[in-house]
């Protein structure tokens, strides 16, 4: 069973024994800085970037505006296609859902493909405790889920484990989960690949089951979509009798022609390649190719409170690419488990709380984990304006708690840990006044709605250089 | 009583009461990103493409294509090669000493243990994309279902050019039917979860062959 994420103590709790392990924060830094150069390269190999990055953000707008017509239209396109569609109010419904299609099914195992919105809402725990296993088979989800761990970035969720690590892992767990490591394992990562190719081989041949999430859901043809590297999303998409996916509803794109804005803006912003190696497309079944049963389970789970907040709502464009986790001087200290949901760095920080309220500590902590750098908003490919969401959070969770409010004491301490750590504060005060000229005055959106918000100017310099400068020579 | 259809719709519905317009997308994106009416530009940048992200590209006329692909199974080690319906005939002439799976109706279908013993499978495409190194495979004749092209470690994908090919993701959306299954394969399959190192072949075939297909022989070289 893998590590939950309930019970969790609050960000600045969590972030700090983060900051007091090196090996957890080298890994970090490799990997956040070593990603975000090469999207970069990446996205500079397309003039159009920002009209490709503006008809995103438009056309997930127009979809969330028109949220129900499209859903409707999915439904029918996927049902007549010879799928079956179910629709989940929270986790405990859907968990129940496919739970209950899997034991139709007369199955004891799944294989699963990576998916954000089974973690989130606990699928694989669900499916154990009706005695059902569930294997991960994504090369880090497997590490993850063999270390008893939890995921600690949406694109590379083993990223705090280095090779020996994985090496330990992989030898002393793979056996208690059915084909055990080679002989002589070393700590070579194409040896650890090869390990988990043959581990998992046995379990994707017999699959008859598998569970899924999807990138994309085309409404006007009833096609889903998943992008992926390794081939073993296709498996789990192609070999078993049964599929189910389950799908939040925001996910849902009106065309089929829409995809060609997603399809160059996904791979770039996440993996920062021109395409994954592996682009699935299915709708409904396939005579003689395929699952012969697809069922889809559409999901709410907190996305209508989402959606039901002006200036929140904006969350729900995410396409989960996790280019905002790369280039946030918080996350790269912190780390991804201190964010307390399966949703880490700062589309975690404004997608968790709206989805599970700000009720509890760790969940009011959230907004509060961010310098307001803008750094996040830069680099997302659907123009989600992560400060303004976080700011409107931060009203939210002041208004609730009142002053002295334990709820408000975490927030307190979250800014606290902030201002403990200069380095991430300061990283983020330079990003955001050297792209002051960039930012928007009015928060984006349309006219009536937003008219009356203006932004609050940055300053040209930090007060930290200024300081510096003034103050001169020292530091 | 409700349903949790009706009552996420509701709840969709009241989110969006009094929502400002949102109107449809301005789509002020390029068509294309590479010149147009330069079929063998297209094809370097296809290649160029494939090759970065490591599959293997090679070259041919109609005549030479048997041969070639003989050779590259050959090269590989390949002893069996899965055959999906629709493959012409031609091709698989001259792979001496290749054991034919046939993948179809009549022969009944490789299960997926058996295809987990075979080397290789040889493919057409649906087409293939230069500006992103990408080839489409739609089940169409020559092709097969999605297990075939998976299951087996190494994919020989013909692509006929220019015929099957085109610049970018917008020019090959509208030749695609979304009603079929669709495999986009941008390189071998791989991995950098392990430390950020990229590590090709995990589960799908670890070794991608593409062979350009022209329409025409090419002239004898010199010599």
């Amino acid at each position: 069973m893998s590590g939950t994420f309930l019970g969790m103590p609050a960000f600045p709790e969590a972030a700090r024994s983060a900051v007091a392990d090196p090996v957890l924060r080298a890994n970090l830094r490799h990997a956040t800085h070593t990603i975000r150069a090469r999207r970069a390269r990446a996205v500079a190999e397309l003039a159009d970037w920002e009209a490709l990055r503006q008809a995103g953000k438009e056309i997930k707008d127009h979809t969330l505006r028109h949220l129900d017509t499209h859903l409707l239209r999915l439904e029918e396109a996927v049902t007549s296609a010879g799928g079956v569609v179910h629709w989940a109010e929270d986790a405990e419904e859907a968990n129940r859902i496919v739970t209950e299609l899997v034991r139709a099914t007369g199955e004891r195992e799944v294989v699963k493909v990576k998916s954000m919105a089974t973690q989130e809402i606990g699928l694989n725990e669900a499916l154990e405790a009706a005695g059902i296993a569930a294997y991960e088979t994504d090369l880090a989800e497997l590490i993850v889920q063999l270390g008893e761990d939890r995921p600690s970035h949406i694109l590379v969720p083993a990223i705090h484990r280095n090779r020996g690590e994985i090496r330990r892992i992989f030898r002393d767990r793979m056996g208690a989960w059915g084909r055990p490591a080679p002989d002589g394992l070393t700590d070579e990562p194409a040896r650890l690949a090869e390990a988990a190719r043959l581990h998992l081989r046995e379990k994707f041949l017999r699959a008859k089951v598998g569970v899924s999430g999807a990138n994309f859901m085309v409404a006007e043809t009833g096609t889903l979509v998943v992008v992926e590297s390794e081939g073993n999303g296709r498996m789990c998409l192609t070999l078993p009798e049964t599929l189910i996916s389950v799908v939040g509803v925001e996910k849902v794109v009106p065309t089929w022609r829409d995809l060609e804005v997603f399809l160059q803006t996904l791979p770039r912003s996440s993996t920062a390649e021109r395409m994954s190696p592996y682009t699935s497309m299915w709708t409904g079944t396939s005579d003689g190719d395929g699952p012969r049963a697809f069922h889809l389970v559409l999901l709410d789970n907190g996305r209508t409170s989402a959606l039901a907040d002006a200036t929140g709502r904006q969350a729900l464009r995410c396409i989960r690419c996790s280019a905002c986790l790369n280039v946030c001087p918080v996350y790269e200290r912190a780390g991804g488990h201190a964010y307390g949901s399966v949703y880490p760095g700062p589309i975690g920080a404004i997608l968790t709380p709206q989805l599970r309220g700000t009720v509890s500590e760790l969940d009011a902590s959230l907004p509060y984990a961010s310098s307001l750098c803008g750094a996040c908003y830069e680099v997302c490919p659907v123009a989600i304006d992560i400060p303004e969401v976080l700011v409107s959070l931060r009203e939210r969770v002041a208004a609730r708690g009142g002053s002295g409010h334990r709820v408000e004491r975490a927030a307190m301490a979250a800014a606290t840990w902030l201002f403990d750590h200069p380095g991430a504060l300061a990283a983020g005060e330079r990003l955001a006044s050297a792209t002051r000229r960039l930012h928007p005055s009015r928060p984006p959106g349309a006219g009536a709605w937003t008219a009356g918000r203006e932004l609050p100017e940055l300053p040209e310099r930090s007060f930290r250089d200024w300081w510096r400068r003034e103050r001169g020579k020292g530091s | 009583m409700s349903t949790a259809r009706e009552r996420v719709l509701a709840r969709i519905r009241a989110a969006n009461a009094g929502a400002p317009d949102a109107p449809g997308p301005s789509r002020e994106y390029l068509t294309a990103h590479s010149p147009a009416g330069d079929p063998a530009a297209l094809a370097d940048l296809l290649h160029e493409n494939l090759t970065d992200y490591r599959a293997h590209v090679s070259r041919s006329g109609p005549a030479g294509l048997p041969g070639l692909i003989g050779t590259l199974l050959a090269r590989r080690g390949a002893r069996s090669v899965a055959v999906p319906p629709g493959l012409p005939a031609g091709w698989l002439a001259e792979a001496r000493g290749v054991d034919r799976r046939p993948d179809d109706r009549a022969a009944g279908p490789l299960s997926a243990a058996e295809l987990d013993a075979v080397d290789a499978v040889v493919t057409g495409c649906a087409l293939a994309v230069a500006e992103t190194g990408t080839i489409v495979l739609d089940g169409g004749p020559g092709q097969g279902r999605r297990a075939l092209t998976l299951v087996p470690d190494l994919h020989v994908c013909v692509v006929r050019v220019p015929g099957q090919l085109v610049a970018s993701l917008p020019l090959a959306l509208p030749r695609l039917d979304p009603r079929r299954p669709l495999t986009w394969i941008s390189g071998p399959s791989a991995t950098s979860d392990i430390e950020l190192d990229r590590v090709e072949g995990v589960h799908g075939p670890r070794t991608l062959e593409v062979i350009l297909l022209a329409d025409q022989d090419p002239p004898e070289p010199d010599g």
